[in-house]
């Protein structure tokens, strides 16, 4: 710690704290900054810039493609459109049974995301607030899901579906995601609960709360952070799932986006441009939204990764 | 009385929900997949007991031997090459961004943007760019003065696999690179200062400090890599078909799976096998198993320490 107060003079014990006041401190040291070391910034930003730029470029082409005439991918493949046309989106809503898929997507994932939420705030309140025995045990088993994909117990699954008689129907999917999302959802939820101060608890109680208000109405509202993170790391996977629909569903009139996609790739191969306007209102969504609140975005996909 | 005992029970009712659900939709098919696998299976009909010959079938009889081997085989590649991308590629990309300031966040945000696609639409946007006659990617190989290293390459038995790999790599490297920076913030600043004074280069800084703190991190991710690249499928099933064409060239466990499990569309509607479908479904679930014990532990011990 000495040391970190000769090098870094002015502002230094601000690093003690954390990382972000730790960057703060790396400002202050414009005195080292030699010429070499500006070229080396340079060479730095740039490449940094140009690999987003190669990463971003095939996003770049699928919504330039998506207003072009047919004529034009073949002939200018890496213009601009000439005409900014509405042309192909319009085919992709009117003629194709998109609506329906996009409906069907927001029902499902809707469905399935507030049913996680509800259910693995319960479980995970529970888990952290109450002793009782087993509680370690159950924790364990919640977590024993963590890491083993749902898929590789597809057939059972399947079995089952079609016992109860729940094959063809969004049933099938929202209970198969809801139970999927438990693990992770849970491990989140207890952390958060388990770190809220007990006298909250007890000062309910004494208020005259009962045991689901004194969840509800004061203990819940206090985890929302952890409750919209669990939300959004569920969202983007349902959303974009393939899998359980393509082994689930039959019926045209069900399917969700990106199984309704394959339908609508096999209907119009050759006409690309109707394809890329749909690619595009497919990721439109997610896109749109991650844009919005990429920090958000990226904290909570990676949260469950690193630390929950 | 009666509150006091209601009371006691309240974690129950609070449990049951998640408890219901998770067990019967997920705990439960996840291990009868074992019970399926040591049965004979007329359909979607189980018959009598098989002992291990499900097993047996899969492991060392043609055609189910070779192409398991050779689906391990593409699963082990893919993991391999993605791990190698993750950790070369990636951790630099990390470590720069770690620097901060406006401009490299952006970077950020453009990194992590196609992990937001859905595999389908990745899958069909480098279908029609890889498209050996009128694709984007040769046409920009062909005006980089390359062109004669244009390809048809979903087509082609060599580069079909390795064209798969780097598309999703292109989509997930956000992911691995997001997670090491949240490791690399979690670093206190005065180690890698002390260091610094103590006269040691940016390279051995980073040799001798990052990478021992960053250790943990980087198992982690990779452990979870592994059951990611091991039960990959969409990408596959969109851009070559459920047989990973040409020739099996790009046939990984799950679309193996898939096909013996619930018929090889290619084939003419085959009836799947679930007996068989079930004992493939278990060897990979071991395989994950393995990786997950290893991940689990890694978690806990970061979790010990923070």
């Amino acid at each position: 710690m000495t040391v970190n107060a000769a090098t870094a003079g002015a502002g230094s014990s601000k690093a003690f704290k954390a990382p972000k006041a730790a960057k703060a401190s790396r400002a202050p040291k414009p005195f080292k900054a030699s010429k070499a070391q500006g070229l080396g910034l340079w060479a730095l930003h740039s490449f940094m810039g140009l690999y987003a730029l190669v990463v971003s470029y095939p996003l770049f082409l699928m919504v330039i493609t998506a207003f072009k005439t047919t004529r034009e991918i073949f002939f200018a493949p890496f213009a601009l459109p000439s005409k900014w046309s509405l042309a192909n989106f319009a085919v992709v809503w009117q003629r194709a049974e998109f609506p329906v898929y996009m409906k069907n997507s927001l029902l499902v994932t809707g469905t399935s995301v507030t049913l996680i939420a509800c259910i693995a705030s319960l479980a995970a309140y529970a888990l952290a607030r109450y002793r009782f025995r087993g509680n370690a045990a159950l924790y364990v088993y919640f977590l024993a899901g963590l890491m083993v994909p749902i898929r590789l117990g597809v057939l059972p699954l399947f079995l089952l579906m079609r016992d109860l008689g729940l094959l063809d129907t969004h049933y099938s999917l929202v209970l198969t995601y809801v139970a999927s999302g438990m693990p992770m959802s849970v491990f989140i939820l207890t952390g958060f609960f388990r770190a809220l101060p007990q006298e909250l608890e007890f000062a309910a109680r004494i208020d005259g709360c009962t045991e689901f208000q004194v969840f509800y109405r004061v203990m819940l509202p206090l985890v929302r952070p952890a409750l919209a993170t669990v939300m959004l790391i569920n969202f983007v996977p349902l959303w974009n799932d393939f899998f359980f629909p393509l082994i689930f569903l039959r019926s045209d009139s069900l399917k969700t986006i990106p199984l309704g996609m394959t339908v609508f790739f096999g209907q119009y191969e050759t006409d690309w441009g109707v394809v890329f306007a749909g690619m595009l209102l497919a990721s439109v969504p997610l896109l749109v939204l991650y844009l919005l609140m990429s920090q958000q975005f990226i904290k909570g996909l990676t949260a469950g990764a690193v630390k929950g | 009385m009666l509150q006091r005992l209601f009371r006691r029970r309240t974690q129950w009712l609070f449990l049951a929900p998640a408890l219901i659900v998770y067990t019967v939709f997920m705990v439960y098919p996840l291990l009868s997949s074992f019970g399926y696998s040591f049965f004979e299976w007329d359909g979607y009909i189980r018959k009598g007991f098989a002992g291990l010959a499900n097993y047996q079938k899969v492991l060392f009889e043609r055609p189910y031997s070779e192409r398991l081997v050779g689906a391990l085989k593409h699963n082990v590649v893919f993991f391999t090459l993605t791990f190698t991308i993750q950790t070369t590629l990636g951790l630099f990309l990390a470590v720069m961004l770690n620097r901060g300031g406006r401009f490299l966040r952006a970077c950020q945000v453009a990194y992590f943007a196609p992990y937001t696609l859905s595999l389908v639409v990745v899958g069909f946007l480098w279908l029609l760019l890889l498209n050996p006659t009128w694709g984007q990617v040769n046409k920009i190989l062909a005006a980089a003065g390359l062109g004669r290293f244009a390809r048809p390459w979903l087509g082609d038995m060599a580069t079909a696999l390795p064209a798969i790999i780097l598309v999703n790599a292109w989509r997930w490297l956000g992911f691995p690179i997001t997670v090491y920076l949240a490791g690399l913030k979690g670093i206190p600043e005065e180690l890698h200062e002390a260091a610094r004074v103590d006269g040691a280069t940016p390279w051995q800084v980073f040799r001798n400090v990052t990478l021992p703190l960053l250790a943990p991190t980087i198992g982690m991710v990779s452990v979870l890599t592994f059951i990611y690249d091991f039960n990959a499928f969409e990408l596959i099933f969109v851009m070559q078909g459920s047989n990973g064409s040409p020739f099996y060239a790009t046939d990984v466990l799950g679309t193996f799976f898939y096909r013996t499990a619930f018929g090889d569309s290619t084939t003419g509607g085959e009836v799947g096998q679930v007996g068989l479908g079930s004992a493939i479904a278990v060897l990979m679930f071991l395989l994950v198993c393995a990786a997950s014990v290893i991940g689990v532990s890694l978690m806990w011990r970061q979790e010990v320490e923070m």
